[in-house]
């Protein structure tokens, strides 16, 4: 694979390195909860079919057998009783983990999320924290039923008070769950689950040691060699500004394969892309996109959601705002259609992929 | 018509189809245990023998009185009657003077507690210390009993926060003006102070136009189904703003309860040794790990919905002469002297007591130092978030603060 990720600000110091097993994006984030539940006996894991069965993505799969009916918790069926019972628990000083089963059956929640959660910090003046981490497995590809492939990220986003963060490979998925736990405000982590069963090298750390909640803050970059470029340098002038043939994907979750897969196509065609792994939609790592943007001068956003209203339409107005004269084209977006998720037989025709992007590069280039 | 809440004023106390009724109600042998029901509690109704009260569901002190009932509710003792009394006259005296407050154009709006005070004060007088209030928006009775100075109240209504006070320091969550919306949350606490194995309970206030609200059912749902250790306190005003409560529900709210699996009662709202006297009751069986318990209180929202509201149009004035007949604080006055359990020096106090706490409300009112946008963005996260800052310095550099005044000066 001539693509490589440079975690480029990640925390190089620490403890001796442990071994690092491969695990599947799912299976980094139950290794994240056992250990957040190890740790800290006010960690509670709450949602529909979490405990028996070990979630119906087998997720929290263990974590009642180890830690018992109180704390990993089969609930009711309600996405509002789960998250509302989640504030106020958060309230008396737990820190529960509500797992919502999918995507699209977050509303029954939003008005807890949106006129609840979020706002109690503010409206309490900052006296009260609402440290309640909701994963959600979202997006597409797996050929499931309706409700069950949405992208609603964006709904949140724009929601003062919450953070939202999506994770593209198991690294950051353990190491987001353990920074959303350890955070002392609400994170929604849209986790994609067409990705549950990817495999990659997790450093999981020792017991008890949970990443810096700034890991929820930053982007991290992939490169894709292009001409003149050596793979794995991050930054630096390797880049052939004089052709103009470069370009920046900016996605997040379950879009970064499909970005990664079309840096390698552009890349066989003599283009050199850089990726970047946003990570969090909010905050939205701005710097980041800025700074690659000044080295390339593109920028096409990927995402599953529907473009309309979505994160890249954000990325878009900010980074013209910040810098209109270092573009060479206009901000391009791929994502979803303005529809309804479509049936599972055609939502290969409305999910970015990597020709949908490579077109949009193309277009970018020829601007 | 079924079984309905006509709210018309009579000299007969309201009067509701037994919610405890079936209250034994078996279920039938399953062999599969998924279909078996959760640790069954003892519905409250049969922790009593039968009396004049449960075939209604209205708790009167006099059962006690009558000593007849070993197992009968507490009575009010007359130290905590005259408290009662005392916050009952201090927390009208307020209202009426925010409600003046609001006339004046000193505050954006009020929602008045006109009326309500005995099922706000008396149920409030039967916590404990321990306990945990998370009210509705209009529980000013329910302040004022748990210690909170109201004048932190008129920040929400005068538009200078949303709504801020130290909630531990008398633990009471902050007003919640989504209807309905405090009611998981609360569930979710009491399921904490279980988890904590502490011997605390979580009393929720909802109205009526409130029971209508999916995550009130659902809040009964989760209560029951965890056995939380908490008190559904309803107060049913008789109106949701213009709606009056039969268009919420066509059987008495406390037979709600029963449904869900919570023995539930209803009690004259407007008689606060009774409202007392059922808190009490609900409160010990809660403690005695009877799981979760619920009260209907019948009241009448003597007042409009809030300053806003004109109940000229959708109710008469006939029904609001019938209720002003039975006044919760001249009841307990009348109740006081009767009892010999308080003088004339006592009901001076009081009056002058809240003829100083209206001063005060005017005063703290008039006292209050306008917010500032700019603050805003240092109490949304508790930890860092890249927008915040970059927006707080792009109001800074639009003129904030300074901006809207500028604005308004126009």
């Amino acid at each position: 694979m001539s693509v490589a990720v440079v975690a480029a600000e990640e925390n190089a110091a620490g403890a001796p390195p442990a071994p690092k097993p491969a695990l599947g994006l799912g299976a980094a984030v139950n290794q994240a909860l056992a250990t957040a539940l190890a740790a800290d006996e006010k960690v509670l894991v709450m949602g529909e079919d979490v405990g028996v069965l070990g979630g119906v993505f087998r997720v929290t799969a263990g974590l009642r057998e180890r830690f018992g009916a109180d704390r990993v918790r089969d609930t009711p069926l309600g996405e509002a009783g789960i998250v509302g019972t989640a504030i106020g628990l958060a309230l008396r000083g737990y820190r529960p983990v509500c797992e919502i089963q999918f995507d699209g059956f977050v509303f029954p929640a939003f008005s807890q999320i949106t006129t609840q959660l979020a706002k109690l910090r503010a409206r309490s003046g900052g006296r009260l924290n609402l440290p309640v981490t909701i994963r959600i497995p979202y997006g597409g590809r797996i050929g499931a039923v309706e409700h069950h492939s949405e992208s609603p990220e964006a709904l949140f986003a724009h929601t003062a008070g919450l953070r939202v963060v999506s994770p593209s490979n198991p690294q950051d998925a353990h190491d987001m769950t353990l920074a959303a736990i350890a955070c002392p405000d609400p994170v929604i982590i849209f986790e994609p689950k067409g990705l549950y069963w990817s495999k990659g090298q997790v450093e999981t750390g020792p017991e008890g040691t949970a990443p810096d909640p700034a890991v929820l803050n930053r982007a991290r970059v992939a490169l894709a060699a292009g001409p003149g470029r050596q793979p794995g340098q991050a930054g630096g002038t390797g880049l052939d500004v004089e052709t103009g043939q470069q370009v920046t994907l900016a996605a997040y979750g379950p879009s970064l394969p499909q970005a990664l897969e079309a840096a390698e196509q552009l890349a066989a065609q003599g283009i050199a892309a850089e990726v970047l792994d946003l990570r969090a939609i909010s905050p939205i790592d701005f710097d980041a996109v800025e700074e690659s943007v000044g080295r390339t001068g593109r920028l096409v956003v990927v995402h599953e959601a529907p473009v309309y209203f979505g994160a890249g339409a954000e990325i878009a107005a900010r980074i013209t705002e910040r810098c209109f004269f270092l573009l060479e084209a206009p901000v391009l977006r791929v994502g979803g259609y303005h529809l309804p998720y479509p049936p599972a037989l055609i939502e290969r025709d409305y999910l970015p992929g990597p020709a949908r992007i490579v077109a949009a590069v193309r277009r970018a280039l020829d601007f | 018509m079924p079984t309905a809440i006509v709210f018309e004023p009579s000299s007969q106390p309201a009067t509701a189809p037994s919610p405890t009724a079936e209250p034994g109600a078996a279920v039938a042998p399953s062999p599969d245990a998924a279909f078996e029901p959760g640790p069954k509690t003892r519905p409250a109704s049969a922790a009593r023998p039968a009396s004049a009260a449960a075939g209604t569901g209205l708790v009167s002190p006099g059962d006690a009185a009558a000593g007849a009932e070993p197992d009968s509710p507490p009575r009010p003792s007359p130290a905590v009657r005259r408290a009662i009394y005392r916050d009952m006259v201090l927390t009208r005296a307020f209202d009426q003077a925010a409600t003046a407050l609001q006339r004046q154009g000193e505050l954006a709006l009020w929602a008045p507690s006109l009326g309500q005070e005995a099922a706000q004060v008396g149920s409030a007088h039967a916590l404990s210390e321990r306990d945990w209030v998370f009210p509705s928006y209009r529980e000013h009775g329910v302040l004022q009993s748990r210690g909170v100075d109201l004048k932190q109240l008129l920040p929400l209504f005068r538009g200078a926060d949303n709504g801020g006070w130290d909630t531990e320091s008398h633990r009471v969550h902050l007003y919640t003006l989504v209807v309905g919306a405090q009611a998981l949350p609360a569930v979710g606490y009491a399921m904490g102070m279980a988890l904590d194995g502490a011997a605390e309970i979580t009393v929720l206030y909802l109205g009526d136009g409130a029971t209508s609200q999916g995550e009130a059912s659902e809040a009964l749902v989760w209560a029951a189904s965890c056995q939380a250790p908490i008190l559904f306190f309803i107060q049913n005003n008789g109106w949701a703003i213009s709606t009056p409560t039969r268009t919420q529900s066509r059987v008495a709210l406390a037979r709600r309860g029963e449904g869900f699996g919570i023995p539930s009662e209803r009690v004259d709202g407007n008689d606060a040794d009774a409202c007392w006297a059922a808190t009490a009751a609900a409160l010990a069986r809660i403690r005695a790990g009877q799981g979760p318990q619920l009260i209907e209180a019948l009241t009448y929202r003597a007042g409009p919905h809030t300053t806003s509201d004109d109940p000229s149009r959708y109710r008469t004035a006939a029904e609001e002469a019938g209720w002003a007949q039975r006044d919760p604080i001249a009841r307990l006055r009348a109740a006081l002297q009767a009892d010999g359990q308080a003088d004339a020096d006592f009901f001076a106090d009081a009056d002058a007591a809240g003829a100083a706490l209206a001063a005060e409300a005017r005063r703290g009112c008039l006292a209050i130092e306008p917010p500032r946008l700019d603050d805003c963005f240092d109490s949304v996260y508790a930890s860092e978030h890249g927008l915040v800052a970059q927006e707080k310095a792009a109001a800074l550099a639009d003129g904030v603060p300074e901006a809207g005044v500028r604005e308004n000066a126009r």
